[in-house]
């Protein structure tokens, strides 16, 4: 008969730190994120050395994308609806109060005015998925200008930053920044990536 | 121990209460990854752009005229292509590139050797955001006070067409 082992300790950890700290972290998270808004078009923007960093609160961003559409992000769900309620009156459209509150949800469109309507009855994923045709900014119909203008009353403090895809052709560009001048909106942001390597001073 | 104690009293003081924990701890690490892989920390890097506001309809700018020896024109052209030259008439335009040793170098040496250099950036119909983007930057790391973006005129392409750099 074999002889009677010690019996070993079994080996037993002390979770206690590790939890206490894993809640900590979920606390911290849960309180300092903020969720980063939808993207409507997904753009590759150009490099430069500046380092100024946008505020998340009061932005109206005007994306243009490679092949020249372009997209508006709102943020604050309250400007986004206000927005949308100057733009119903001016235009005579009428959106019903759900399409409203739809509208509170969603960051960044590409959709004409009068196609909206149906386009927010559209479950969030279907929204996505579907190739937004751009929001017309020509001459004729210029309902880009009306979104910047309306922007502006409903939120005087708002900033407008331009996101422009690398490849976008600088013309169209252009016209948005023109458009932005000839509304008084002298100063704004073009968005870029921070570019790798140290500016070389003379 | 005294005998007056029960074995069904004794029990309770005996055997540890042990509530198992893992669900919880599991959540609480699901919740932990989630933020931390849905949280943003890095916002936008942004450049900021002024242009100048556009005059009033009363009102007159008045241009003053600039020596033709302190302007130097610089061409934003087609498939990532910058040509540049100085002066007005009789010009020879030159090809260079974006980037450290293209336009930084050129931008650099022209304002050491022109005294109150302006410079004429015209973006042509063909360029990409990317070129103007590069110029802006590049125009703000060698620090440059006079630059004006102005449009491209049919003279210009006339004479990268003339020089052979450019194919109608």
């Amino acid at each position: 008969m074999p002889a009677v082992r010690p019996r070993r300790p079994s080996p037993k950890l002390d979770m206690n730190p590790m939890v206490d700290l894993a809640f900590l972290l979920v606390t911290f998270f849960m309180l300092t994120t903020t969720f980063r808004t939808e993207e409507p078009v997904l753009v590759d923007v150009p490099a430069s050395h500046s380092e100024i960093k946008l505020p998340d609160v009061d932005m109206l961003l005007i994306t243009v994308s490679e092949d020249g559409r372009a997209f508006v992000t709102i943020e604050g769900q309250d400007t986004r609806r206000r927005v949308l309620g100057m733009m119903a009156g001016h235009y005579g459209v009428g959106f019903t109060a759900e399409q409203l509150d739809a509208f509170g949800l969603v960051a960044g469109f590409g959709v004409p005015l009068e196609r909206l309507g149906a386009w927010l009855e559209l479950p969030p994923s279907e929204r996505m998925r579907l190739p937004q045709p751009g929001i017309p900014s020509d001459s004729l119909n210029n309902e880009l200008r009306d979104w910047t203008v309306f922007t502006r009353i409903a939120n005087p403090r708002v900033r407008v930053a331009v996101k422009g895809a690398r490849r976008a052709p600088f013309p169209l560009v252009k016209e948005v920044m023109d458009m932005l001048v000839e509304n008084n909106i002298n100063r704004f942001n073009l968005i870029t990536e921070l570019e790798r390597s140290v500016p070389v001073e003379p | 121990m005294s005998e007056e104690f029960t074995p069904r009293a004794r029990r309770p003081l005996h055997k540890e209460v042990s509530i198992d924990m893992n669900p919880m701890v599991d959540l609480a690490f699901l919740l932990l990854t989630f933020f931390m892989l849905t949280t943003t920390f890095s916002k936008p890097q942004a450049m900021e752009l002024v242009m100048p506001a556009k005059p009033k309809a009363d009102e007159v700018v008045e241009e003053k005229p600039i020596k033709a020896s302190r302007v130097v024109t610089l061409l934003i052209g087609p498939d990532d292509r910058l040509f540049w030259y100085r002066g007005v008439e009789d010009v020879q335009v030159n090809e260079t590139g974006y980037g450290k040793d293209g336009l930084r170098d050129l931008l650099f040496r022209l304002d050491g050797e022109i005294e109150d250099l302006v410079l004429l950036i015209k973006p042509m119909r063909e360029c990409v955001y990317e070129n103007m983007v590069d110029m802006l930057d590049e125009l703000q790391i060698t620090g440059m006070q006079r630059y004006a973006m102005v449009p491209e005129e049919p003279g210009d392409r006339e004479l990268l067409v003339q020089q052979g750099l450019l194919q109608e």
